[in-house]
């Protein structure tokens, strides 16, 4: 490259911005960064490209959208709606859809992307955790995904609400009742909110403005952030693909990773776009305009909402009446506290691990899911908690489609919201522990190969064999745990960091989540037998001796 | 642990397992079921040839629940097992014989909808025995529905008083205790107005001072609009709201799209000039 000689034409302005701006340079040292490869890094991607689906397709659809709650009568060509009462906002949203050339595909391409960016933010995130890619230097990237995914939430509700039909007028109206359950100032934050009674005429304009200037202002901003920090840090990567905590393997940016990253976008774009075309979303020309008065059964918000919704339909109706005032625990707790436990728990969680474990190096090589059980368990039963929300905020389409009564679901979902977390988080754990064992014994022996050999005496047994060097070095990634602080130094005197509650809080915690943990050793040979004793499957030692 | 280690190795630990998973998922589902009693046995009273068609249709059909003058009948605890039909009129005699809710097989939570079976596929037998049971006591007869309803004012009709129960395109919804407000996809006009008229099961009655007829008409209006209506957006996934949308952009987009990215990365570069 560098002995081709440019035309002149090319040249000039390049050197002309390469003599102010210095981009040569930055590129050099740039252009060549090595990505690290593999299928679950690129799940956040798919948040980044729907995003700019959606900043392209909310531009197209502001164009003829009316954030206005002006009273009209429709006159569109939309037959059944003819002549019916609604506000602008609705009237223009049902222009977008039946007489705006592609308004229709714009609408659902927005919508789909809407829904692929939230389901994106939240498998990404999840492969974080479970990977412990969130361990130092990356919290304060993780932080930042966490305040994207609260961003979004509100953001998808705006954007819900804003065509004013009859859906997201019954979102509106819940989120009007949680804003004034909260104690004091609720019913001052619901009049502020809607400047006046519910729905007045001042909340789909203002909740416009938040939708398309302030929130996708915030959430660009921290992806920008989100992206530097990720570029500055360098990428984590997964074990057992050469890398270390000090060297980083994978592909450069340009070519390879570019022309991934590129066709990935295609892909994403094209997924939207066929799930626009071929599945029809929030067809607001059925739900009819909102009217205060009326109400649709399987009202559900997006699924993102979900576990809001369920936990307010699993919420007994739990009210304290004071000195002529009312808290109402019935909206306040389920509003709150599931959400507050997840979102609060995941970001507070790097900085808990690191307390529990003593662990404060860096981490640029992710962890096997298995190698790190009590976590994955954590994760786990969060994941089941949410889950069990998730399916109560559709409890009357389950009882509907599955013919159950709707009252044994409540009751059901009551139950299992505590119980089944607890349970996965056992279950969770012991197969990961028995993954470790499993790993143990091919590290220790080999993998079994399936191949059943008969000796001259007539034993059967079964013959190992040495797994690759890659799957070695996967399997050899676990980092054994620090050994816990010991009680007593050698003086006899407690350690520190062991003393008081907290000390004795902190030691056990350590332990809790070390407990039953595998070493793994050996060098995958059959023909050594590691030191790593097992239970059973001696026989190749015995033929191969 | 080692105890559960060697109770899990024996050889019939993985038929308990199974057998306790089979016995849980029964509980389980007897407990989330609606309650269901035997069923019935439909027995025949025939008896007096002399009588009209529709008092034998009546009597042969009917009455071994709702008792041989219509009166209803009770159980020994003196809860009802089947009402009165003395003055509920021909309309709802109409309505639930011919969506095939009577004669009942159960007495479940709710009397499901089924196919129509003799004697009353013949619409005439339907017709006698309606006819019977209006001049026990009169009440509504079936309803001629009129022509010509006013569709958008059918919907805004519907999304107040319907909708709540039967979802905004009529998909149906859960209630409360087993119960459950049916879809009304392959519901007749004529059906709809009886329904509205008499209400059936845990439909409340919509009298012609609630909803006059020419109301009642436009939400019958309504329904069959919506019915007949192609889905302008692609599939309808079952047109009941954003559940369904969640589901397929969770299975199919971002299953597709996990999909794509294990297809992206399982493609290495060949070669890679230094540089």
């Amino acid at each position: 490259m560098a002995d081709e000689q440019l035309p002149k034409a090319v040249a000039g302005p390049l050197n002309f911005v390469d003599d102010r701006l210095g981009t040569v340079g930055f590129m050099k040292r740039n252009v060549k960064k090595v990505f690290p490869d593999h299928w679950s890094f690129l799940l956040g991607e798919i948040a980044l490209y729907s995003f700019i689906v959606l900043l392209l397709s909310g531009v197209f659809l502001t164009l003829w959208f009316k954030p206005s709650m002006l009273e009209v009568h429709y006159h569109g060509s939309y037959e059944p709606l003819q002549g019916v009462q609604m506000s602008e906002a609705f009237a223009s949203t049902l222009h977008i859809t039946f007489d705006v050339r592609g308004g229709l595909l714009m609408r659902q391409i927005h919508h789909w992307a809407a829904i692929l960016f939230m389901a994106s933010l939240m498998v990404h995130m999840l492969r974080v955790f479970f990977t412990g890619a969130y361990r130092k230097p990356r919290e304060i990237n993780w932080l930042i995904g966490i305040g994207l995914f609260t961003l979004g939430m509100v953001e998808g509700l705006f954007g819900y609400s804003l065509p004013d039909d009859l859906l997201s007028g019954t979102g509106l109206r819940i989120t009007q009742g949680v804003l004034e359950s909260i104690p004091l100032v609720g019913t001052y934050g619901y009049m502020f909110l809607f400047g006046g009674e519910f729905p007045g005429v001042d909340i789909i304009p203002r909740m416009f403005t938040l939708h398309v200037l302030l929130i996708p202002g915030i959430i660009l901003a921290l992806i920008t952030a989100h992206l530097m920090i990720m570029w500055h840090q360098k990428h984590t990567q997964m074990p057992g693909t050469g890398g270390t905590e000090t060297k980083v393997t994978g592909y450069p940016f340009y070519p390879v990773f570019m022309a991934k990253g590129g066709a990935y976008f295609l892909y994403t774009f094209g997924v939207i776009a066929l799930l626009a075309t071929f599945a029809q979303i929030n067809p607001i020309w059925l739900f009819g305009p909102y009217d205060p008065s009326a109400i649709s059964a399987g009202s559900q918000p997006d699924f993102y909402m979900g576990l809001l919704e369920g936990s307010l339909r699993l919420m007994p109706g739990w009210e304290i009446t004071a000195w002529g005032h009312t808290l109402s625990l019935n909206v306040l707790i389920p509003a709150l506290l599931p959400l507050g436990i997840i979102f609060t728990g995941a970001a507070i969680f790097p900085w808990l691990e690191r307390w529990v474990t003593g662990d404060h190096r860096y981490h640029h090589v992710n962890d096997r899911p298995r190698n790190a059980p009590t976590r994955t368990a954590l994760g786990v039963a969060m994941v089941t908690f949410y889950g069990v929300l998730w399916l109560a905020g559709a409890n009357d389409v389950l009882a509907e489609k599955f013919h159950l009564s709707l009252f044994a679901t409540t009751y059901f979902f009551r139950v299992t919201v505590f119980l089944f977390p607890v349970l996965a988080f056992i279950i969770t754990k012991r197969i990961c522990l028995g993954l470790q064992r499993s790993d143990a014994a091919t590290m220790a022996h080999g993998y079994e190969s399936g191949t059943i050999l008969m000796s001259p005496e007539g034993e059967f047994s079964e013959l190992h064999k040495e797994p690759a060097a890659s799957e070695k070095a996967k399997l050899l990634s676990k980092e054994e745990p620090k050994a816990p602080l010991p009680a007593v130094d050698a003086n006899g005197v407690p350690a520190k960091g062991t003393k008081g509650p907290i000390g004795h809080l902190r030691t056990r915690l350590a332990l809790w989540w070390n407990a039953d943990t595998v070493p793994i050793q050996g060098d995958g040979d059959p023909h050594h037998h590691g030191g790593h004793e097992t239970e059973e499957g001696d026989q190749p030692k015995q033929l191969t001796h | 642990m080692t105890r559960f280690t060697a109770w899990r190795r024996r050889s019939w630990a993985g038929y308990a397992v199974v057998l306790a998973a089979l016995v849980a998922i029964g509980a389980i589902y007897a407990g989330v079921s609606p309650a269901t009693d035997q069923a019935q046995a439909s027995g025949s009273q025939a008896q007096a040839a002399d009588l009209a068609k529709g008092k034998q249709l009546f009597n042969q059909n009917c009455a071994s629940c709702h008792g041989l003058n219509a009166e209803g009948t009770k159980d020994s605890y003196d809860n009802t097992i089947a009402p009165s039909l003395i003055g509920v009129g021909a309309a709802s005699v109409h309505f639930q014989i011919t969506t095939g809710r009577m004669p009942a097989m159960t007495t479940a939570a709710q009397v499901p909808a089924k196919k129509v079976v003799a004697p009353f596929d013949d619409p005439e037998n339907v017709t006698a025995v309606a006819e019977y049971v209006q001049s026990l006591g009169g009440g509504p007869g079936v309803p001629v529905v009129p022509e010509g309803g006013d569709v958008g004012l059918g919907g805004k009709l519907f999304r107040t008083n319907c909708a709540q129960c039967h979802n905004f395109t009529g998909q149906g919804g859960a209630l409360t205790e087993g119960k459950y407000a049916p879809n009304l996809l392959e519901t007749t006009p004529v059906q709809m107005y009886e329904a509205m008229l008499t209400g059936p099961q845990a439909m409340p009655i919509f009298n012609d001072t609630t909803l006059t007829p020419e109301d009642k008409a436009a939400i019958i209006a309504f329904i069959e609009a919506v019915r007949g209506e192609p889905n302008p957006g692609g599939a309808g996934l079952g047109r009941m709201g954003p559940v369904s949308e969640g589901v397929v952009g969770w299975l199919v987009g971002i299953g597709l799209l996990v999909f794509a990215a294990i297809w992206i990365t399982a493609k290495k570069p060949k070669k890679l000039k230094k540089s």
